[in-house]
């Protein structure tokens, strides 16, 4: 893999980024929105509880990784999705370009923009709301790390998703994260979930991670097992994602799809 | 001895090599056992009607498209083996294919200078908008350009990488006459004076004329006819490029073969 044709992918969205408003404010702003209202909601649970649960860690805590994850699988998804806009794929995919650099430049946009948002989230949660992170210690790291490769794999995923199917096919993209928060119990433990739920849920990583905060909050056992077993299906997940793109871009060339991407399909 | 004659060369000189090339879809047989070379400072006219498979050519020798069966090699290096190393020796520029809007001139070129991994960039990047007279839209996006400066965006993407094979396909299509003869004179230069050959095409038999050193017919996805565009039509009986071009694109396939000899 070369440093430059990645350098290329990211100094494209640096770009497109510094020269629209409309691009930069998604990156903080909704983030921003949700840490607010999840705040004030805990604020208010708090005072309906007497001081005897503070929810501020276990609530808003939640709601901070939470949109951390959908921050980072949105950022390669839209990363993806600034292709599909701007017809660029003949362009891109006719130059020396591997599929590697190609994921590896989105991967990295995706750093940048989710770390905006991230620090945005910090600053409101702990400045406004009281928010500390004390309590997980260094475990913030590894939930923090699963989260963000597990968001990794979803957004290759999602785009691979896009490029199989057609750009009308990007409203599938934003409502992902949405579609799982039900089994990975992001507010309320696992056990709570009907038994086929909760199949899905120890399939997907950030299982792993909420229920790990919720135990270390309440000062119950931790299981680090049960964290490194989240954190290798999220990377198993990165490379059957990366897999699944390969396959899907080998398929768009073989039938011609990705020369006439705007048709949708060849058929 | 014809003007490409003289131009003949080793194999070393050979920038594009397709061999057998097809292209099948359910039901049709878009490109059918293609074969034909392009070599340096070569200027190769691939013509033909609408749907004849010329695009579809174009896009497997750009590696968009993978050919059913035959083989691609850019100045001899194998497309399907080393994807990267013979697209870093060639670039293009289509018509449907404008780069993107939404960022500017000089925007497009840097990016598209890293992914062609071009070294000394900056200096390459002024100097490719000087000899396209892009300077003073250096900072415009191209989403707003008029097609002529669209046209030389486009160009000055595609000289970025100093090519060994240059791709066009209609590069002078939505151009006025002036602006036509302009960036004919440009490619003809640069064919001239670089290392590159030139896979062109053309609907404008006058610009093919004069620009093409060898053309090649294309029709239901066979190379029909191959030859001087000078001297072809004489050959063949009739008058002018033009004429040769309809008769061809109306014959009935076995006639034209038939015809081609």
């Amino acid at each position: 893999m070369r440093p430059r044709p990645i350098a290329g992918i990211l100094l494209r969205q640096f770009y497109l980024i510094r020269g629209s408003p409309v691009r930069a404010l998604p990156m903080f702003a909704w983030v921003a929105i949700d840490i607010v209202v999840w705040g004030f909601i805990t604020r208010y649970l708090n005072s309906m509880s007497a001081g005897k649960f503070n929810y501020v860690p276990s609530l808003l805590g939640a709601v901070l990784m939470w949109d951390f994850f959908t921050r980072i699988m949105q950022g390669v998804s839209t990363a993806f999705l600034e292709d599909v806009w701007s017809r660029n794929f003949l362009n891109l995919f006719a130059t020396p370009l591997t599929l590697s650099e190609y994921i590896t430049g989105l991967v990295v946009t995706s750093i940048g923009t989710s770390a905006v948002g991230l620090v945005v989230m910090l600053a409101l949660a702990m400045a406004v709301f009281g928010l500390s992170f004390f309590a997980l210690g260094a475990l913030l790291v590894p939930f923090l790390l699963v989260l963000f490769c597990f968001g990794i794999a979803l957004g290759i995923l999602a785009s691979a998703l896009v490029l199989r199917l057609g750009p009308a096919s990007e409203w599938l993209v934003w409502p992902l994260p949405a579609l799982l928060s039900p089994f990975v119990g992001v507010f309320y433990p696992l056990s709570t979930l009907p038994r086929w739920m909760r199949a899905i849920g120890h399939a997907l990583p950030p299982t792993y991670v909420f229920q790990g905060m919720r135990a270390v909050l309440a000062h119950r056992p931790f299981s680090p097992g049960s964290l490194a077993l989240g954190g290798a299906i999220a990377l198993l997940d990165i490379i059957l994602a990366g897999y699944f793109f390969a396959r899907v871009f080998r398929h768009a060339v073989r039938t011609g799809l990705l020369a006439r991407y705007s048709a949708e399909s060849t058929a | 001895m014809t003007d490409s004659d003289t131009r003949a060369s080793p194999a070393a000189d050979v920038v594009l090599s397709v061999t057998e090339l097809c292209k099948h879809y359910p039901g049709i047989l878009a490109v059918d056992r293609v074969s034909f070379e392009v070599r340096r400072r070569e200027v190769v006219g691939l013509l033909g009607p609408n749907g004849a498979g010329k695009t579809t050519t174009i896009n497997m020798i750009l590696g968009v498209l993978s050919p059913s069966t035959g083989s691609v090699r850019i100045a001899g290096i194998d497309l399907a083996r080393q994807r990267a190393r013979a697209l870093a020796q060639a670039n293009f520029s289509a018509v449907y294919a404008t780069l993107p809007g939404n960022l500017t001139v000089a925007q497009n070129l840097n990016f598209f200078g890293l992914v062609y991994g071009v070294p000394g960039l900056r200096a390459r990047v002024a100097a490719v908008l000087e000899e396209f007279d892009l300077q003073h839209l250096r900072n415009t996006k191209c989403g707003v350009l008029s097609s002529g400066e669209q046209t030389r965006v486009a160009l000055a993407k595609a000289v970025l990488n100093h090519p060994r094979l240059l791709l066009l396909d209609e590069p002078t299509a939505s151009l006025d006459p002036a602006a036509a003869r302009t960036i004919r004179a440009r490619i003809r230069g640069l064919a001239a004076h670089s290392e590159c050959g030139i896979l062109w095409t053309s609907h404008n038999m006058y610009e093919v004329e004069e620009v093409c050193d060898r053309v090649l017919f294309l029709s239901r996805g066979r190379i029909l006819l191959e030859g001087d565009p000078r001297t072809l039509p004489r050959a063949h009986g009739v008058p002018t490029l033009e004429e040769l071009f309809i008769r061809l694109a109306r014959e009935p396939l076995a006639d034209a073969l038939e015809r081609a000899g």
